[in-house]
Formats: C-alpha cells, sequence, structure tokens
C-alpha cells in the first residue's frame, strides 16, 4: 500500500516537471507583448524595457522559468501582471466553480447512465436497449459548444426555464439561484459523458452477465436485481472508471468552453482573459494549477481501481 | 459428527415423505441453432431416490450439462423448447415461476459447476458469497451466516476458514475453490445437488479428495447428488447408479455394480475402455472411442451409435432401439438391438461404495 503510493508519488512529480516546463514554453511562445496590455501602444521603447525589466521578462527564459518554478515550489503562485491580484486567489475564487460544475455533471451522467445500462443490459436488443443505443450514438456526435447554443437559445431565450448568459450567482449567496444557472452549462458536459458511460457499462453489463459466476448466483435463488447490483455492476465498472480518467481533461476544457459562452466566472474564463492579455504568470500558473488538479484526480481513480477490482494489486 | 447433528437442527430433514426425490419424464430440451433444432436432451426419463447417488457419464456433447441445468430450471428460457416433466419434491420445474423457482434455488437443489476459476465472483469476498443464500433462504442475521460461512469451510477442510472468508477468489488455489463452492452449494442442506463435472478442471489427487468431501457431507446430510462426469471411473466409485447419455439420451442405465458385471451397450463398454485408470502407468495410450460424437441437429437414423458400433446390424441402422429392462434386472435398462453377453468388466474396485 505504501509502496503503491509513493511509487505513483515519484511519477507524479516527473509528470508535473514535465507539465511546469510545457506550460511556461508553450505559453512564451504565444504572440503578443504584455507591455502593450500595461502600458497601451503607444509608449517609449524605453518605458516599455524599464517595465520589462521591472516584471523580470528581460532575463532569458530558463532563468524566467526557474524563478517562477521556485516561486510555486514555495507555494507563490505570483500575481497577475495586469491586475496585480495573486494568482492564488483568482484559483481559489474561481475554480470551486469549476468543481461544483463538473461534479455536477459528473453525478448527472452517473445517474443517467447507470440505471439506463442495467436496463438495456437486462434484455440486449429489446425495445428500451435500441432506442437508447441508437440515441447515444446521435448524441456523441453533438460537439458541446453547438449544443449549448442550441440548449441556451430553447431554454433561456425562448422558453426562458433557466437564466441565460452573464446571471451567475455565487452559491454561498444564493445557493437556489446558483444551481438554477449552473443547470444549463452542466447538462452541455454532462451529454458527452453520459453516453461514453452507458455504452461502456452496458457492453460490459453485457459481458459480465454471461459469466459463470452471473450463473452460480442465479443458481442460489438471488433475486436479479440483486445480482445485478451486486455482482455484475463492479466488475463491469473498470472501463467506466478507465473512461472516466481519460475524460477528465476533455472535462476540464468543456468546462472551461462552457464557462466562457456562458460568462461563468470559473478558471476557463479567468484563463482565456488572462491569454488575452498575454499575463504570463497567471496563464503559466493556472495551467499548471488545471495539471495538477488532472493528475491528482487520475492518481485518485488508478486507486479506485483497486477498490473496485481486487485482483488489481496495489504494488 | 458433532456438525452434522448441529445441522440438522437448523434444517429438520423430512424424509418421511414418500416416493422419489426428483421424476423426470420424456424431458425434450431443444435449442433453436442457426442450423436447425438441436435436441440437446432427447426424452429423458428417470427417477431419483432421496439420498440416492445418480452418475451420468456420456462423452463431451452427450447433453450432460444441458440435462443438469434442465432439472434445475437454470436454463435462460428464450430460445429454448422443453416438454415432458420434472417433479422435484411434487413440484413441477417445467412451469415453475421464476419466484418459486428462486425459493428453491440454493434452499432445496443446488448446483456445483464445473470450472472454479470462473465459478466465484472476482470481486466479493468468500465469506458473501457463502452467507447471502443462507440469508437469504433461513433468515440467519448477518453474525449467524457468517459464523456458519466458517462452519462450511471447515467441513469441506479449509484451513484457517476465519482469514479465508475475509480472502478475494483470486487468492485461493483452483482445489480451494472447488471446496468454496461446494460450501456454497451445500449452506442451505439442499436435498438435492447437481454436480456437473466438479473435478474436471482439477489435477487428480485433488479430484479425489473434493469428490471425498462431497460424499461425506453428502451422508452426513442425507441429500441426493447428480454426479456428471465424462469419467466413467470418477462415478464408478462413487455412486448408486450409472445412467449413460449418447445424443441427448440416456442408452444405458443400472446400478453401478450391476453396469459393470453385465453391461449391455456396446458404448458403455466403449467409454470404459477410454477411461484412465489410476493404476495404469501414464504413458498406457487410451482407446478412444472410434468416429465422432452425432450431430446433434442430424441425428444418424436408428441408433445414434450405430454409425461407430461395431456390433450394428441393418435393424441398428434403421430402428432406434427403445429404454427397456433387462430381462434378468428390472432395475437395468438399455436402449440396445444387439446387447453384448454378460461378462464383468473390471474397473471399480468397489462399486456403490457410497450407497447410504
Ligand atoms: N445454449 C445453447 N444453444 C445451443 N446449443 C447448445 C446450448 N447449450 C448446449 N448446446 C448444445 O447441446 C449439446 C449438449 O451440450 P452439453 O453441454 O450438455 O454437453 P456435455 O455432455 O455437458 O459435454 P461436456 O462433457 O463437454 O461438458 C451440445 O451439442 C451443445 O453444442
Ligand atoms: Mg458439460
Amino acid at each position: 500500500m505504501t509502496r503503491f503510493v509513493l511509487r505513483r508519488l515519484i511519477a507524479l512529480i516527473a509528470i508535473l516537471f514535465c507539465i511546469s516546463v510545457g506550460a511556461f514554453f508553450l505559453i512564451h511562445l504565444l504572440p503578443g507583448d504584455p507591455t502593450v496590455t500595461i502600458l497601451g501602444p503607444n509608449d517609449t521603447p524605453e518605458n516599455r524595457n524599464a517595465l520589462l525589466k521591472e516584471l523580470g521578462l528581460n532575463l532569458p527564459l530558463w532563468q524566467q522559468y526557474l524563478t517562477w518554478i521556485w516561486n510555486v515550489l514555495q507555494g507563490n503562485l505570483g500575481q497577475s501582471f495586469i491586475t496585480h491580484q495573486s494568482v492564488s486567489k483568482i484559483i481559489s475564487s474561481a475554480f470551486p466553480i469549476d468543481l461544483e460544475l463538473i461534479i455536477l455533471s459528473q453525478i448527472m451522467a452517473l445517474g443517467f447512465s447507470i440505471p439506463l445500462a442495467i436496463a438495456s443490459a437486462r434484455r440486449p436488443n429489446g425495445l428500451l436497449d435500441r432506442a437508447s443505443t441508437t440515441t447515444s450514438f446521435g448524441m456523441l456526435a453533438i460537439p458541446p459548444f453547438i449544443l449549448i447554443v442550441v440548449l441556451v437559445l430553447l431554454f433561456s431565450i425562448h422558453l426562458h426555464i433557466f437564466p441565460g448568459p452573464g446571471s451567475y450567482v455565487p452559491f454561498q449567496q444564493d445557493p437556489i439561484s446558483n444551481l438554477h444557472t449552473m443547470i444549463l452549462p452542466a447538462i452541455v458536459l454532462m451529454v458527452g459523458s453520459t453516453t461514453i458511460y452507458f455504452r461502456l457499462l452496458r457492453a460490459d453489463l453485457i459481458a459480465t452477465l454471461q459469466q459463470d459466476f452471473i450463473t452460480v448466483a442465479r443458481s442460489k435463488g438471488l433475486s436479479d436485481r440483486y445480482i445485478m447490483w451486486r455482482h455484475a455492476l463492479r466488475p463491469s465498472s473498470l472501463s467506466l472508471l478507465a473512461s472516466a480518467g481519460l475524460n477528465i481533461s476533455g472535462l476540464v476544457a468543456g468546462a472551461f468552453v462552457v464557462e466562457y459562452l456562458l460568462a461563468i466566472p470559473g478558471l476557463g474564463f479567468e484563463l482565456v482573459n488572462s491569454i488575452q492579455q498575454v499575463d504570463y504568470l497567471s496563464v503559466q500558473s493556472i495551467t499548471l494549477f488545471v495539471a495538477v488538479v488532472i493528475v491528482l484526480i487520475n492518481f485518485i481513480i488508478d486507486f479506485l481501481f483497486t477498490v473496485v477490482d481486487p485482483r488489481i494489486a496495489r504494488e | 459428527m458433532t456438525m452434522a447433528s448441529e445441522r440438522s437442527e437448523n434444517f429438520p430433514i423430512h424424509d418421511e415423505n414418500p416416493g422419489p426425490l426428483l421424476k423426470v419424464r420424456d424431458l425434450r430440451t431443444t435449442f433453436t441453432t442457426p442450423r436447425g433444432k438441436l435436441n440437446a436432451v432427447d426424452g429423458v426419463s428417470f427417477d431419483l431416490a432421496r439420498g440416492e447417488t445418480l452418475g451420468i457419464v456420456g462423452e463431451s456433447g452427450s447433453g450432460k450439462t444441458v440435462l443438469s441445468r434442465s432439472i434445475m430450471s437454470l436454463l435462460p428460457r428464450s430460445g429454448l423448447e422443453q416438454s415432458g416433466s420434472i417433479e422435484f419434491e411434487g413440484i413441477e420445474m417445467l412451469s415453475a415461476t421464476p419466484d418459486v423457482l428462486r425459493t428453491l434455488w440454493g434452499a432445496k437443489i443446488s448446483m456445483v459447476f464445473q470450472d472454479p476459476m470462473t465459478s466465484l465472483n472476482p470481486v466479493v469476498r468468500i465469506g458473501r458469497q457463502i452467507t447471502e443464500s443462507l440469508r437469504l433462504h433461513t433468515g440467519m442475521d448477518k453474525t449467524e451466516a457468517n459464523a456458519m460461512a466458517v462452519s462450511l469451510l471447515t467441513q469441506v477442510g479449509i484451513p484457517s476458514p476465519e482469514q479465508r472468508v475475509r480472502n478475494y477468489p483470486h487468492q485461493l488455489s483452483g482445489g480451494m475453490r472447488q471446496r468454496v463452492m461446494i460450501a456454497i452449494a451445500l449452506a442451505c442442506s439442499p436435498r438435492l445437488v447437481l454436480a456437473d463435472e466438479p473435478t474436471t478442471s482439477l489435477d487428480v489427487t485433488v479430484q479425489a479428495q473434493i469428490l471425498d468431501v462431497l460424499a461425506k457431507l453428502q451422508e452426513e446430510r442425507h441429500m441426493s447428488v447428480i454426479l456428471v462426469s465424462h469419467d466413467l471411473g470418477v462415478v464408478a466409485t462413487r455412486t448408486d447408479r450409472i445412467a449413460v447419455m449418447y445424443g441427448g439420451r440416456i442408452v444405458e442405465i443400472a446400478p453401478t455394480d450391476r453396469l459393470f458385471r453385465a453391461m449391455a451397450m456396446p458404448y458403455t463398454k466403449a467409454l470404459v475402455a477410454s477411461t484412465p485408470r489410476l493404476s495404469q502407468p501414464s504413458h498406457v495410450r487410451l482407446t478412444a472411442i472410434e468416429g465422432r460424437p452425432p450431430d446433434l441437429v442430424h441425428l444418424p437414423k436408428g441408433c445414434a451409435f450405430s454409425p461407430r458400433c461395431s456390433y450394428a446390424t441393418d435393424k441398428c441402422h434403421s430402428e432406434v432401439p427403445p429404454l427397456t429392462a433387462s430381462r434378468d434386472n428390472a432395475s437395468h435398462l438399455f436402449a440396445c438391438w444387439n446387447p453384448l453377453p454378460s461378462t464383468p468388466v473390471a474397473i471399480t474396485t468397489t462399486p456403490g461404495s457410497s450407497a447410504s
């Protein structure tokens, strides 16, 4: 157990090092000049150079990288060049919004896909199975940025069921209205996950239900429902779990797009703003933070594998 | 022995009921396959007395598994045609509702499956796999059921059972898993246990141990057992009666000692000749039965074994021999136009030793 965690931790550090290097250098490839954002396009070259020096941007890239990473390691993510807000503050106020969005969407996705997969797997090629398989196939083909436009047009602008873009309310201020505004973006994120989870779980369940141990369970007189939940679901959920791990970065990216389109002040919204303003430090640190979160979630999922299937040794 | 008396208090045995435990009459199980109708079980009839052990032998594909699953009514009912009658303790299994069957399965009638490697759920602890039927059928609470699981593991000869109940199947050897399967099947002291090749996938020394455990527990609980095997040697010493299957039919059925004294079917004799013997050096080649098992979709005309039978006459190729009693022994039935003269065949050491 400790060896399992230790080995994963070492891998984690290596991965994060690579990501930090990647994030740093990719962002410095971005076109644009932070001094233009801060001083405007008409300032003198002297003033610009002075500002570059002040921000440390005149140093060689590797030195900038080391300074940044040294600060990050000490827990200091730096300050925005433009707003002078500390990046940690930006993250701590924006990240919970992403978290809420993603958790909400995943709860809904599992809430739909698990019962649907169970019902479909009970009668493969039955009416329900064919209907849901076809529907899920169609859903898979709709990209989220189109879905959000359609849903907003339909539910906010025409039907007025959900509030439209720009009406975000913080959870602490009013939980009900907050959930009301978050439902629509969560649905957009949910659709992709639901179809994937449904298809994987359905296929695995059908395979598991053919196994000898299911016949043995039936021969004990156990009810179909009990067999499904107790004997079939867990050994069938490995693909689902693996896909959840692979899916997580796509999910974060999806959340960012949706936030940006609906003006929800999550990390995605902040990140796009920072990129537009060529705010190097914010972009680097937010990117690194997101990478850490994604890696950590995968770390947790790896651990969940060993919980779901005892045969997967924790070594 | 104390164990046995403890158990009979928990599960009172009503053996005063008259008549056989199981009555199978003209059972037919037909699958619809792309090639046509396949009669996996084709008009099988027999009775099973309480406490009796019936062996069912036959080559691969002769319908042994389908027969035993039909008796339990465990086959998926879609795409399946069944006729005839299976009466178990007065209940007609073929027309029983799923709810009725679920009260019988695991409680009154249970099964030990062929492959212990795939018969246990890999993600559920051993203990739970034993206790779930106990809790369902006997209304024991968690602690009682757990204690019973430990006791059952002791009875099937698993060392340190307190630890084993917390294990997952992959932590056990094949032989131990099959012991666990027996513990599961016997948990609620069923009246009938169907053991479908319970030892085929295990090595020879373990085979004998497993069958001994099964025989011991059977005697303690006065259960009936149907022991399915393709190996006559396995059933020879552990059964009261043997039914020989060929092409979905019973072609010979007799008390075990009688069968080996006076087998009538050339097929039974061929089966004996193809049976490996422990006493034989392992390099002795077995005489495999000439030819191939019949195609169940298109059974040969006449006796299904006739194309492979060296005694076959014209009649054998054209008319199906009925299953009839031997002239000198009413409990010995066979379906053959040219039965063998009664010459004892030496394969058994102590025929019918497990008679109780
Ligand atoms: N679900 C099914 N659908 C179609 N045919 C089947 C099905 N199950 C079994 N059969 C066929 O029924 C016949 C009898 O099979 P069965 O499994 O009972 O043989 P067996 O005597 O148990 O053989 P073995 O010793 O190999 O276990 C075989 O020809 C098999 O192909
Ligand atoms: Mg079989």
